[in-house]
This record gives C-alpha cells, sequence and structure tokens, in this order.
C-alpha cells in the first residue's frame, strides 16, 4: 500500500468534514452572539450616560485584554465545574454552548471596537441632525448613528469573523471533542507517520473556508459604503 | 421675575414671544461665546443674526434648541423654558425646525426618506401621509424629482433645500437657519434663499444667521449684530445697514459691504 492511499484510508476512518462543520456552526452562533453583545457594548459607549459609557469600556477593555485560551478554559473549569452552570443535561451539547458564550464574549469585544471605529466615520453633524428634528438618543442610535456605522465598519467585522472561525479551535480548550483541531491532535497521536499530511489537511480546510469569507467581505465594504 | 433689563424682555411666558433668552452666558473654555445675552423673538417674526466669525452667533442658534447647553442664564420656547434632556427635550426640538450650514441630510437614506422620518418616527404619522406631504413639500423646494436618489447623488444647494423640507415636514413653530448658504458654490445661493424668502413670506418665525446681506435688508424684521460673545446692536434692516451704532458695526459693514 502505498504512503498517500494509506493516508487517504486514515482520512476516511475520521469525521473530518463534520468537524469543519462544528467550527462552522460554533462560528456562527458565538458570532451571532458577538454581534448582539458588541453592537449592545457600542450604543452604551456612544450614550450620554457616563455609568453606561464606563461600564461598556470596563467590559470591552477586560474581554479584549484576557487571552482567548484562558477565557474557553474558564468557560470549562469555572464556570461548569465550579460555578455548576449546565446549559443542557447532554455534557457534548452543555460543552458546546459553553463554548458558543465564550467565544461569543471573547470577540463582543472585538465587534464593539470595530463598530466604534464605524461609528468615527459618521460625521457629528449626522446624530445633530437626528436630534434636531426630535429622535431620542435610542432611535438616533438605531436609525441613523448604528446604520451608518455598520456599513463603515465591514472590513474591522470582517476581520474579526475571520480572527472568529480560526479562533473556534480553541473550544476545544472547553471540552469540544469534536471540532477540528481537537480531530487533527488524536488524528496525528494515532497516525504519526502521517503527521505531515494531517496537519496540511487541516490548514487548507481552513484557508478554504476563510477565503471567500475574506472575499465577500472586501466587496461588501465596496457596495455599502456610505457616499458622502 | 427679576427686575426687566433694558432690553425690553416681557415676561418669559408671554404668549405673544415664542423665544425669549435672558442673561444667557456660554464658554468655551476660555472664551466667553454668549455673554449675558438678551433676546427675544416674536411670532411671524423674521430675525437675522449678522457678526464676524466667533463672534457667537452660530452657537446663539444652537442654545435655541439646545445643541448647544447654556451656562447660565435661561431661554424659553413657545412659554416653556427648555428642557434640559430627555423626553421633553426631543418634543422640544421636534417643534424647532433646524437647518446646518452642512445640510447633515442622513447620508445613508434617500431624499424622500429624509424627509418622512421625523414625521413617521416622531409624529407618528402613517407612511402615505407622511409621503404624500414630503412629495409637496419637496415639490415646493423645487426638488420633487431628486426624491428617490441619495444626499450624495445631488448638488449642494439641492441638498440644502431638502434639508429645509425635512425641518417643514415637522410642522415647526420656529425655523432656526444656522449660516444655511455658507457651504454652496455661489451658484447655488440663490436657490435656497429664494425657498427662504417663500417661506419668510409665508409668515414662518426664522432665525437667520448669515452673511447674506441683501437676504437680511429684503426679508428681516429685524437684524441683530453680535461681535466677542455680546449682543452689540438691534434694530430694522434699514436703521442698521444705513445708520450702525457702534464702531465694531460700522466697521464689520465697511469690509464686507466694499467690493
Amino acid at each position: 500500500m502505498s504512503y498517500l492511499s494509506g493516508f487517504l484510508d486514515v482520512l476516511a476512518q475520521y469525521p473530518v468534514l463534520h468537524a469543519f462543520w462544528v467550527n462552522i456552526t460554533l462560528t456562527f452562533w458565538s458570532g451571532l452572539l458577538a454581534l448582539v453583545l458588541g453592537t449592545l457594548a457600542v450604543a452604551m459607549r456612544i450614550s450620554p450616560i457616563s455609568s453606561l459609557r464606563g461600564a461598556a469600556t470596563l467590559y470591552v477593555n477586560v474581554l479584549r485584554d484576557v487571552p482567548l485560551t484562558i477565557v474557553m478554559v474558564m468557560m470549562y473549569l469555572v464556570v461548569w465545574t465550579s460555578l455548576g452552570v449546565q446549559v443542557s443535561n447532554d455534557l457534548n451539547t452543555n460543552f458546546y454552548w459553553l463554548a458558543v458564550i465564550g467565544l461569543g464574549l471573547y470577540h463582543s469585544s472585538f465587534v464593539a471596537e470595530g463598530l466604534r471605529s464605524g461609528v468615527n466615520t459618521v460625521p457629528l453633524g449626522q446624530a445633530e441632525a437626528a436630534r434636531a428634528i426630535g429622535l431620542t438618543f435610542m432611535q438616533s442610535a438605531r436609525l441613523i448613528v448604528l446604520p451608518q456605522a455598520f456599513r463603515g465598519a465591514i472590513s474591522p467585522l470582517g476581520n474579526t469573523l475571520i480572527a472568529l472561525i480560526k479562533n473556534s479551535t480553541v473550544a476545544s480548550a472547553a471540552a469540544v471533542a469534536t471540532e477540528s483541531s481537537g480531530l487533527m491532535a488524536s488524528m496525528i497521536e494515532f497516525h504519526s507517520s502521517y503527521n505531515y499530511l494531517i496537519f496540511f489537511t487541516f490548514a487548507i480546510g481552513f484557508v478554504i473556508i476563510v477565503i471567500p469569507v475574506g472575499l465577500l467581505m472586501t466587496a461588501l465594504s465596496r457596495r455599502l459604503a456610505v457616499k458622502r | 421675575m427679576t427686575e426687566e433689563p433694558d432690553t425690553g424682555v416681557a415676561r418669559p411666558d408671554d404668549d405673544d414671544f415664542i423665544v425669549q433668552m435672558r442673561h444667557v452666558d456660554k464658554h468655551f473654555g476660555p472664551v466667553h461665546v454668549l455673554n449675558d445675552v438678551n433676546l427675544t423673538l416674536r411670532r411671524g417674526e423674521v430675525l437675522v443674526v449678522i457678526g464676524p466669525s466667533g463672534s457667537g452667533k452660530s452657537t446663539l442658534c444652537r442654545t435655541i434648541n439646545r445643541l448647544e447647553p447654556i451656562d447660565s442664564g435661561e431661554i424659553w420656547v413657545d412659554g416653556q423654558p427648555v428642557p434640559a434632556e430627555g423626553k421633553q427635550l426631543a418634543m422640544l426640538r421636534a417643534e424647532v425646525g433646524m437647518v446646518f450650514q452642512s445640510f447633515n441630510l442622513f447620508a445613508h437614506k434617500t431624499i424622500l426618506d429624509n424627509v418622512t422620518l421625523g414625521p413617521t418616527v416622531v409624529r407618528k404619522e402613517p407612511k402615505a401621509q407622511a409621503e404624500a406631504e414630503a412629495l409637496s413639500l419637496l415639490d415646493r423646494v423645487g426638488i420633487k424629482n431628486q426624491a428617490g436618489k441619495l444626499p450624495a447623488q445631488l448638488s449642494g444647494g439641492q441638498q440644502q433645500r431638502a434639508a429645509i423640507a425635512r425641518a417643514l415636514a415637522m410642522h415647526p413653530k420656529l425655523m432656526l437657519f444656522d449660516e444655511p448658504t455658507s457651504a454652496l458654490d455661489p451658484e447655488m445661493i440663490n436657490e435656497v434663499l429664494d425657498v427662504m424668502v417663500d417661506l419668510a413670506q409665508s409668515g414662518m418665525t426664522m432665525i437667520v444667521v448669515t452673511h447674506e446681506m441683501g437676504f437680511a435688508r429684503r426679508v428681516a424684521d429685524r437684524v441683530i449684530f453680535m461681535s466677542d460673545g455680546c449682543l452689540l446692536e438691534e434694530g430694522s434692516p434699514e436703521q442698521f445697514f444705513n445708520n450702525p451704532q457702534t464702531e465694531r458695526a460700522k466697521d464689520f459693514l465697511a469690509k464686507i459691504l466694499q467690493h
């Protein structure tokens, strides 16, 4: 049996495509969570109430500055083991959603910072005109400032999404056994003679996932840019 | 109330007056940008504010709907002191139209949506009614055919006329114009001034900060001259332009009317 066909046999024994799919769904749910929390945080940071601004600044800085691995291990060791927070009775499902929460919290800080750079592209006059016709702060944020901020922040948000796709592999640190980096590690452990090929398979798999996302974001940032 | 100053300020809740400013002070850091300003405006009156750059005239205009808060003194609009914040302030602003030097049309919305936003969101008008009224306002300012375009696709003069329509859509009791033609190319100034003249003739109460002396002479009921945060002169356009009282005003008029 040739070296290559032996490798293909090994590949067929493992749920490689499923492992990538786990990373994609982790990205989807945690990305959604990060978008919601990040938007909330940035709305607080531009609000006229100083205590809200302070709380959001603290939130963003803490989550941005703590390493992701530590956040994820905390979800497993502190949130689950010590605090006993359980989101599902099925252990694997439980770890999956805890990982989603950890990834979502961590990346929400980057979403917030990306959106804040988008807010800075919106001239002050836009918010003044909104206030001048009688919009409240919330109405002005929701209808005028944030829609323009999102469109000015496609590039940084796209970068955050790409980082999130790759960072979803850190879910293995929160005991998500089925995602791709965990699978790669165990495949290499049991089939060390194929270690280079296994490694390249997973590396190229991520490149294939990320390239279209990058292209889409570039196209979107051109198309959605607010003309002034 | 305290003793009346010699500006003839009446009781703040006097119904004849739409705006009353009493002893208004404001600083930007060390700059005393409004220095004990007292001013009243009657319903239907057109007041033109003239003065050199940095004299505080734009700030004066912006304090009336509290886009700039004041340090001390009081401002009454339509028989109410201007609220400090919150829902009441938003309600007051909804009734005071404002036109900016840099137009400030909502860049991501069409001209029609710019005009209908306030009526549908703030006044809760049905969309169809708001759109019908918006189109008739855009027709009035001469840009009905631009309704579906984005602001960036319009000329400056067209954008400013759209901004006037946006303000009028809220049925304001008072319109504030903060140097509405200063950012325009010369050939577009008149199309905006024409709309403002029509508006003044229709009886709208207006405060206009401008360098357009022809407009002031033709339309103003009253002119005030500001310098270094102080309200230096006040009078009819004839009085002010033909017979200015202060050296500062004479100097200013000599400089701008020379060419």
